[in-house]
């Protein structure tokens, strides 16, 4: 069966028509064609599928499409500017080397956001632990940290 | 350490790669998609170990999107999936090498075999689909442990394996070694458990297969480490495919750590359907099949015995290691408990005999094969721990043990078959020693004691072996393939230079670090370079990324190739130049005719090759494109010492690693940023594995009892501590960049450090032995344990 479903996406508004069992992270990639959100487990532990919902992050694997209506959405391709400058999170991944095969980085970035939002101040224990839901097997988490402190300074100017 | 675009050799250059994966325009094989494509779903053995008497597909045919169901009987023509390395035993005979079907024939021999592959026009149909398929099971008794499988009695897995048996190798002179054990003034032992890892990657496995009538050709996008070998298997071993009709594609990869380098059943069978089905087909694993399908590491269990003198200089060194291979041969399986393990038990010291005997052996899991350092963190956690020993039962300091036994003559020639070029030991272990403060560790310990708390030390000094490797002598060792590497530069007629490299970046950061050696030589912008790697179908033949080789094999190649580029450039700009070509120099970009200020820019000479009305012709071909293969004549040996500092809690057998400092030797450094980046990640592989990631299989059952990510502890960002890293450099002598490898470092060399300083810890409550990982469990029972003076469990 398929139900109507109406929200926003990177400030666009999106209305589809989905299959009831159709994941967030399914409409994201199939529907919408935006890959930047990656699948990295069945069982919500790796966050490789994080995305923000109305300026929460949540793992869209976990979570049906039809729950998110009227929602707003942030995927990672919603962060950059159209000119292609990246977000300040996203420079400070680049400049502190806070990724390296790209795979759990989407959604490292937006759950950082959601971390500087609720802590702008994080130290570095706070953000080891706020991070717990976001695998990352290539970095060793020590230039992620650091990419997320550099980061929340520069959306603090 | 600043932002650079431009700057060459030795500069920490932000990633180039990294402005798409950022923003989320990486391009996975789960991003690929295709016109009309269909989704290919794999139903599994759920059974360790079972006879197929039957598999009743007609219902599932006949429901909603089936396309096709195929079963091992239906792959008529395709051969198994083949094993890449010839392990030759002790008794002189090949190795037993079962046959290792695509889908399941007759048997299954671990959870998670494929035995079937079902097409439809949805997942959720060919799920459903499966759940139609009747398999009727005739489940046989299972064995997963390696020991286990070796013993009388134990279930036969192969026919054409009796006693479970691989092989039995060994290494080195025997008769040495009992003659140094005779005449010793001590002997240490271990008994240690290398226990086994799933890699875990995070983008799972996943392959995009089509067909195309039109040429009668396909295209496999695959989640691989080297797309050139995989193609090279599945074509010439496999499904009889001439090559030429065969692309693959290996893009944005997200992590492989070695997982990613064999050839798999799934997009195997998937190229073989494509043609069948005549529709694209896609796949992806999920974490749970990841866990049953992806080659697992480690797995070995090892008794080593140290024979010292009076002094604590090593005599000899005994090594007897059982290691499970799984229910099949993976590509390189064989080699890497022999080859890659046996190999390297000198590690950094001077001990003047060895020998090593190996089993291999098969069970009833997921077949074992290379995973980050594959063999070297298995030799060098097994040289460690008995070094350590030593030092305990001599009463000798840590690093004065080592020091006492470090090789300091180079070349050095092990007894185990190697010869080190170079490296400085005492040099690594001084400043790991400090980053450590060592001086400092007393009052710590003493600190901690205050608040309850036990504090420990552990050192390892290891020695890897990289840049795999002179393929004759890998020949002479079994070895089915080359180990060179290949690259191609191509200068194109405005000047801009593509680089085309058979070595595949999956998080290595190929892209920047080989545009920054083809900028920093030919004197150009780094941002006029272009590196393409990853496609059968543009790259020349090459072997992939393994250990720790892309820079060091990889790198040469271009550099070799760059240096064909100057050397055609020199004759172009003598002719334009009107002078002797010997006369022509080259430096910052320019040709210049020596003691003159007479020049052509780099880029001038690329347009006149590709212009050539003012160009000797008579002599020289247009263009100027060259390509350049590289065998190495020997290994590298990066090398280096790490040092562990824990913390426990008695009361809970709680474990914090509070510090880890890490002082490596990679040769030269092209890009320090990335090189400590590759560091961070290996230390918390290594971490994971001596703290946290065990992989557990239930020994009656056979079922995987750590089989999804609730269940297998990989490391967390709170689990791992603010890594102090260090390097000194002696240039590799054998290539032209000094570079030695920098990928496995961290996975080596951290796991004994951290159960040596968790030993060195427990030391103070009585237990003197402890397994990976150091679970809160184990250091918990073994505090117990030793309290109540019985021996320590394993």
């Amino acid at each position: 069966m398929s139900i109507p479903l109406s929200l926003s996406v990177n400030g666009k508004a999106v209305t589809a028509d989905v299959d009831e069992r159709t994941l967030l992270v399914e409409f994201l990639r199939h529907d919408l064609a935006l890959t930047g959100t990656h699948v990295g487990c069945d069982t919500a532990q790796c966050g490789a599928c994080t995305v923000l919902v109305d300026g929460r992050a949540i793992k869209s694997c976990n979570v049906l499409a039809a729950q998110v209506a009227g929602a707003k959405i942030t995927t990672i391709e919603g962060l950059a500017g159209a000119d292609g400058t990246l977000h300040p999170m996203q420079a400070a991944f680049k400049e502190c080397h806070g990724l390296q095969c790209g795979f759990c980085t989407p959604g490292m970035v937006l759950g950082a956001l959601d971390l500087v939002a609720h802590h702008p101040h994080a130290d570095e224990r706070t953000i080891r632990e706020a991070l717990e839901g976001n695998f990352c097997r290539c970095t060793g988490y020590q230039n992620i940290v650091k990419a997320v402190q550099t980061g929340a300074a520069a959306m603090a100017k | 350490m600043g932002a650079n675009e431009t700057g060459p050799i030795g500069q920490s250059v932000r990633r180039r790669e990294d402005q798409r994966f950022l923003t989320g325009a990486g391009q996975y094989t789960d991003d690929v998609t295709m016109a009309r494509e269909a989704y290919v779903y794999f139903l599994r053995s759920p059974h360790a170990h079972a006879k197929i008497s039957g598999i009743d597909r007609e219902e599932a045919r006949t429901a909603p999107g089936v396309l096709a169901i195929y079963t091992g009987d239906d792959l008529v023509g395709v051969n198994g999936l083949p094993c890449g390395w010839l392990i030759t035993g002790t008794d002189g005979k090949p190795m037993n090498e079962p046959p290792h079907p695509v889908l399941a024939k007759g048997k299954v021999r671990h959870v998670g075999d494929p035995v079937a592959m079902i097409v439809a026009e949805s997942l959720h149909q060919a799920k459903d689909a499966a759940e139609l398929i009747v398999v009727d099971y005739e489940i046989l008794p299972a064995v997963v442990n390696g020991v286990d499988a070796l013993k009388p009695g134990a279930p036969q897995i192969h026919d054409e394996a009796p006693g479970n048996r691989c092989y039995t190798w060994a290494l080195g002179d025997k008769g040495a070694v009992d003659a140094a054990f005779a005449k010793a003034h001590h002997v240490s032992k271990v008994d240690i458990v290398n226990n086994r890892l799933v890699p875990n990657a995070i983008e799972p496995r996943a392959a995009v297969a089509s067909y195309s009538r039109a040429d009668e050709s396909y295209t496999l996008y695959v989640t691989s480490q080297n797309p050139h070998v995989e193609r090279l298997l599945m074509t010439a071993f496999v499904l009889g495919l001439p090559e030429t009709k065969v692309r693959v594609i290996a893009p944005d990869v997200g992590g492989g750590f070695g997982s990613k380098i064999y050839l798999y059943a799934e997009e195997t069978a998937m190229v073989w359907a494509s043609k069948h089905v005549n529709r694209p087909l896609r796949w992806a694993a999920e974490r749970s099949e990841s866990f049953i399908s992806d080659a697992h590491g480690r797995d070995h269990v090892t008794h080593a015995e140290m024979a010292v003198d009076k002094d604590g200089k090593f005599l000899a060194l005994r090594v007897t290691t059982t290691a499970n291979v799984g229910a099949y041969l993976s590509t390189f399986a064989s080699c890497i408990p022999t080859i890659l393990y046996a190999t390297l038990l000198a590690g950094q010291y001077a001990t003047p005999a060895i020998h090593c005997e190996v089993t291999a052996v098969f069970t009833n899991t997921v077949p074992v094969d290379a995973y980050r350092g594959a063999g070297r963190p298995e030799a060098t956690y097994v040289v460690e721990r008995v070094v350590h020993q030593v030092g305990v039962d001599l009463g000798l300091a840590q690093d004065e043990v080592r020091r006492r036994n470090f090789i300091r003559t180079f070349p050095y020639a092990t007894p185990v078959a190697l010869t080190y070029d170079i490296g400085n030991y005492d040099a690594t272990l001084d400043e790991a020693m400090r980053l450590a403060d060592v001086a400092g560790f007393p009052a710590r310990r003493a600190e901690a004691a205050k608040r309850g708390k036990l504090r420990g030390l552990g050192y390892s000094s290891y020695i890897e072996a990289c840049g795999l490797a002179p393929s004759n002598i890998a020949g002479a060792l079994g070895a089915r393939a080359g180990l060179y590497e290949a690259g191609q530069v191509r200068v194109n007629p405005t000047g801009g230079v593509t680089v085309f490299t058979g070595s595949h970046s999956h998080g290595q950061g190929h892209e920047t670090t080989f545009a920054q050696i083809v900028a920093g030589r030919l004197g150009i912008d780094i941002g006029s370079v272009e590196v393409v790697h990853g496609d059968t179908g543009r790259i020349p033949f090459g072997m992939g990324t393994y250990g720790s080789r892309s820079l060091a094999v990889g790198g040469t190649a271009i550099v070799k190739a760059l240096d064909k580029i100057v050397a055609k450039g020199k004759k172009i700009a003598a002719h334009l130049l009107e002078a002797a070509e010997t006369d022509i120099e080259f430096a910052d970009g320019k040709f210049t005719v020596a003691g003159t200020d007479r020049s052509k820019a780099f880029g001038e000479v690329a347009l006149a090759a590709y212009v050539p009305h003012n160009y000797p012709l008579d002599k020289l071909e247009p263009g100027l494109d060259e390509t350049a293969f590289y065998d190495p004549t020997n290994f590298t040996y990066p090398a280096g010492t790490h040092i562990c500092e824990v913390e426990i809690d008695p009361e809970t057998g709680q474990t914090s690693v509070v510090a880890f400092s890490a002082c490596d030797d990679f040769g030269n450094v092209i890009n320090p940023m990335i090189v400590e980046g590759q560091v961070h990640g290996g230390l918390a592989q290594g971490i994971g594995q001596a703290l946290l990631e065990h992989c557990v299989y239930d020994r009656q059952s056979g079922q995987l009892l750590s089989g999804s990510l609730m269940d297998y502890a990989l490391p967390r960002a709170d689990d791992l501590p603010t890594f102090k890293v260090g390097t000194k450099v002696t240039p590799c002598t054998h290539n032209p960049l000094g570079a030695k490898g920098c990928g496995e470092a961290g996975a080596i060399g951290a796991p004994p450090a951290l159960i040596n300083a968790v030993l060195d810890a427990l030391a103070a409550v009585g237990v003197k032995d402890i397994q990976m990982p150091a679970s809160p469990h184990r250091v918990w029972q073994a505090i117990q344990a030793a309290k109540s003076g019985a021996t320590v469990a394993a």
